[in-house]
C-alpha cells in the first residue's frame, strides 16, 4: 500500500473522482497551473486539461458562488479556498445560497460542491492565516463540515464528501499535511511514511461522512477531539499514563452521537478539546450534548480545552495554542473526585 | 389535479389547466416579431401586471405576510428577453421575481400559493415570495440577497459552456447591485472564460429608496463592464420589440462562443419597492407620466390595434389572463398551509 502524506492522499481523492466522474472540476486560487499554494492539486491541469482544473482569480465570493451555479445544473465542483480565514468574502454564498437551495427550492435543486481550506494554526501564520472557523459553518444548517485527522481519512473523506449531494466544507488541518503533529512544537514531526494512517490504498474507498472513530480506546476519560488535536490528545494521554478514550469525530456535521454517547456513557467523564477559540466553539455544542444525553453517568462537569477568546496570536503562538501540556492537565482533572 | 407543488416527486407542475398553453411551444426568432408573436407577447405581459396586482389585494387583505416585491411596470424587459432565448437556455434572478418565473412558464398557481405560504407553492411554502425555483422550467432563483445571483449565473454559463452547448445564462440584476463587488468577480470570470451570460441590468431608477444617480458613479450602468471587455447597451426597457431586438443580438453574439453581453434595460415599477414602501423618494407625477407615456402594455395595445387586431381577440386575452389570475389567487387561498413536519425536510439528502 503506497506510504502517502495527507496532501498526497487529498490529491489523490482528486484524482479519483475526476478521472471517474467528468462532471467533478477542481478550481480556486493558484490550484491549476501552480498547483495550489499547499501543492494539493499538482499534476490535475495536465492529466485532466484546463477545462477541469483551472485558476480562478482572487475572488472567494465570486468562486463559491460560480460553484453554486455549476452545482445546481450538474457539476460537482470541488473548490479550494486558499487559506480557511479566506473563506469570509464568499460566507454569503455558501449560507444564503449553497446550504439553502434545496429548502427554498422544494428539493428541485441542490449545490453537491466541496469547498476545501486549510485549517488552523500551528505555522506562524499569525491571525490571517490561523483560524479555526468550524463553528461557523456548523452553525448553518444545510451544510455538512468535516475535519480529517490522517491521509487515509483525508482522502476517504474527501472522495466521500465530493460524491455526496450536498455542500461540504472540508476543513484540512495544515499542521497535519506533512506529519501526525502533537503539539511538541520543539520535536521533529514524524513523517506520515512512519504513521499508520499514512497506509492510503490505491483507487476509490470513501470513509463515509458522518461516522466517528475511536482513536485510542480507554476506559477512564472520553476526550473529544478533531483534526489536529486527535494527536495531541492521544499525546497527552502517553504522556500522562491517564486511560483515556480518544475520539476523532471526523465529521462534525452529520455528528456521530452514538459513538460519543456509548464512550462517556462507560467512562463517565468527558474533556471536549478544539484550537478554535474556546465562546461558541463546536465544543459547547459537544458538551451540550453529552450532558443532554449522558447527565446521569458523568462523575464530573466536562471540561474544555480551547484556543483564547483572542484573535490568533503572532507572538506566544504556543500558549494559545492547545498542546498536549494544557490537555495533560485537564485530564488529570478530570481523574480527580 | 391538486395544483402546482404539492408532490415534489412528480412532474405535475406546468401541467395544470390553467396553465398556458401557448408557452412551452413558443420557438424563438430573431426576425421581426409577426402579430401572433405580439398578441403572445401583449398576453403574458397582461399576466404579470394582472398577476402582480392580485398579489398586492391578496398582501392587502393580510393573505400574503413578509415581503413581496412587485414587477409591475418592467413586464416588458422580462417578456422580451424570454422571448428571445429558446429550450435549455436558463435563466437567475433576484427578489423581484415573479415576473420572471411566470415568463419562463411557471405556473400561476404555484406562485401565487408559494406567495401565501401554502403546500401547493413552488416550495410548499417554505421558500416564499423571493424563494422559487423551477428545474422544468430552468428558473434558477429566486435570490434575496442583493448582487448573490450574479455569480450563480455565471456559473451556469460555464456548466452550458463545459457541456458544449451553445445555450445561454440570463442573469438579472437591479440597478441597485450593479455597485456590489461580487458582480464585478462575475464580470471578470465570465469575461476571462468567454462564458455565454447575458447580465441584464434592469435599471428602474430606483435601489429601493435611493436613486440611482445617488449611489452610482459614471454615466452609464451599460459601461459597467467595458474594463473586461464586455459590450453593453443601454435599451428602452419599456418597449417589449426593443427588447426582444436586443436580446436576440446578445443571445446571438453568447452562442456564437464571444462571451458575456450586458443589457442594461431603462425600466420603471410603479409600485413601490416592497409593500411597505410609500415610494416618497419620487413625485407622483413622476410615476404617472410613465404610467400614461411609456406602459409597456398600452403601448403594445395601441400597436395591435394599429396592426389590424380586432378589440374583441384583444378582449378575449384579457379575460382569459383575468381568470387565470383569478384561479391562481383561489387555489392560493384554497391549499393548506404545510404541515410544520414540512419545515424539517430538504435541509440536507435524505436517507
Amino acid at each position: 500500500m503506497p506510504r502517502m502524506t495527507m496532501i498526497e492522499a487529498i490529491r489523490d481523492a482528486m484524482h479519483v473522482t475526476m478521472a471517474q466522474d467528468p462532471n467533478v472540476v477542481v478550481f480556486g486560487e493558484d490550484v491549476g497551473y501552480f498547483g495550489g499554494v499547499f501543492r494539493c492539486t499538482q499534476g490535475l491541469q495536465q492529466k485532466f486539461g484546463r477545462s477541469r482544473c483551472f485558476d480562478a482569480p482572487i475572488n472567494e465570493s465570486g468562486i463559491i458562488g460560480a460553484a453554486v451555479g455549476m452545482a445546481a445544473y450538474g457539476l460537482r465542483p470541488c473548490v479550494e479556498i486558499q487559506f480557511a480565514d479566506y473563506v469570509y468574502p464568499g460566507y454569503d454564498q455558501i449560507v444564503s445560497e449553497a446550504a439553502r437551495l434545496r429548502y427554498r427550492s422544494n428539493g428541485d435543486f441542490t449545490a453537491p460542491l466541496t469547498i476545501r481550506m486549510p485549517t488552523g494554526g500551528g505555522i506562524h501564520g499569525g491571525q490571517t492565516h490561523s483560524q479555526s472557523p468550524e463553528a461557523l459553518f456548523t452553525h448553518v444548517s444545510g451544510l455538512k463540515t468535516v475535519v480529517p485527522s490522517n491521509p487515509y481519512d483525508a482522502k476517504g473523506l474527501l472522495i466521500a464528501s465530493i460524491e455526496d449531494d450536498d455542500p461540504v466544507i472540508f476543513l484540512e488541518p495544515k499542521r497535519l499535511y506533512n506529519g501526525p503533529f502533537d503539539g511538541h512544537h520543539d520535536r521533529p514531526v514524524t513523517p506520515w511514511a512512519k504513521h499508520p494512517l499514512g497506509d492510503v490504498p490505491e483507487g476509490h474507498y470513501t470513509v463515509p461522512l458522518g461516522k466517528a472513530v475511536v482513536r485510542r480506546p480507554g476506559k477512564a476519560v472520553t476526550v473529544l477531539a478533531y483534526g489536529t488535536m486527535v494527536h495531541v490528545a492521544e499525546a497527552a494521554a502517553e504522556e500522562t499514563g491517564i486511560d483515556a478514550e480518544v475520539i476523532d469525530l471526523r465529521t462534525l456535521l452529520p455528528l456521530d452521537l452514538d459513538t460519543i454517547t456509548t464512550s462517556v456513557t462507560k467512562t463517565g467523564r468527558c474533556v471536549v478539546v478544539h484550537e478554535a477559540t474556546l465562546t461558541s466553539g463546536f465544543g459547547a455544542e459537544l458538551c451540550a450534548l453529552v450532558q443532554e444525553h449522558c447527565f446521569y453517568s458523568l462523575e464530573k462537569p466536562i471540561a474544555r480545552v480551547a484556543g483564547w477568546d483572542t484573535p490568533y496570536p503572532h507572538a506566544q503562538e504556543w500558549d494559545y495554542f492547545p498542546g498536549p501540556k494544557r490537555i495533560g492537565e485537564a485530564l488529570i482533572n478530570a481523574m480527580e473526585g | 389535479m391538486a395544483g402546482a407543488a404539492t408532490q415534489k416527486s412528480t412532474s405535475s407542475r406546468g401541467k395544470s389547466t390553467a396553465a398556458r398553453s401557448t408557452r412551452s411551444t413558443k420557438k424563438s426568432t430573431s426576425s421581426e416579431p409577426s402579430v401572433e408573436q405580439l398578441v403572445d407577447y401583449y398576453r403574458d405581459m397582461l399576466v404579470i401586471r394582472r398577476f402582480e396586482e392580485k398579489a398586492g389585494q391578496l398582501y392587502g387583505m393580510g393573505l400574503i405576510g413578509g415581503f413581496c416585491h412587485l414587477y409591475i411596470g418592467q413586464e416588458a424587459v422580462v417578456v422580451g428577453m424570454q422571448a428571445a432565448i429558446g429550450e435549455g437556455d436558463t435563466v437567475v434572478t433576484s427578489y423581484r421575481d415573479h415576473g420572471h418565473m411566470l415568463a419562463t412558464g411557471m405556473e400561476a398557481r404555484g406562485v401565487m400559493a408559494e406567495l401565501t405560504g401554502r403546500i401547493g407553492g413552488y416550495s410548499r411554502g417554505k421558500g416564499g415570495s423571493m424563494h422559487m425555483f423551477s428545474r422544468e422550467k430552468n428558473f434558477f432563483g429566486g435570490h434575496g440577497i442583493v448582487g448573490a445571483q450574479v455569480p450563480i449565473g455565471t456559473g451556469l454559463a460555464f456548466n452550458h459552456r463545459y457541456r458544449g452547448s451553445d445555450r445561454v445564462s440570463l442573469t438579472y440584476m437591479g440597478d441597485g447591485a450593479v455597485n456590489q463587488g461580487q458582480v464585478y468577480e462575475s464580470f471578470n470570470m465570465a469575461a476571462l472564460w468567454k462564458l455565454p451570460v447575458i447580465f441584464i441590468i434592469e435599471n428602474n431608477k430606483y435601489g429601493m429608496g435611493t436613486s440611482v444617480t445617488r449611489a452610482a458613479a459614471g454615466p452609464s450602468l451599460a459601461e459597467r463592464g467595458h474594463a473586461y471587455g464586455i459590450p453593453g447597451e443601454e435599451i428602452d426597457g419599456m418597449s417589449v420589440t426593443a427588447v426582444k431586438a436586443a436580446g436576440d443580438k446578445a443571445v446571438a453574439y453568447c452562442r456564437a462562443g464571444k462571451g458575456p453581453y450586458i443589457l442594461e434595460m431603462k425600466t420603471y415599477r410603479y409600485r413601490g419597492h416592497s409593500m411597505s414602501d410609500p415610494a416618497k423618494y419620487r413625485s407622483k407625477e413622476e410615476v404617472n407620466k410613465m404610467r400614461q407615456e411609456h406602459d409597456p402594455i398600452d403601448s403594445l395595445r395601441r400597436v395591435l390595434i394599429e396592426r389590424k387586431v380586432d378589440e374583441e381577440t384583444l378582449k378575449k386575452v384579457d379575460r382569459e389572463v383575468k381568470d387565470l389570475v383569478t384561479d391562481a389567487a383561489d387555489f392560493a387561498q384554497q391549499s393548506p398551509e404545510p404541515d410544520v413536519a414540512e419545515l424539517w425536510t430538504d435541509i440536507l439528502v435524505e436517507a
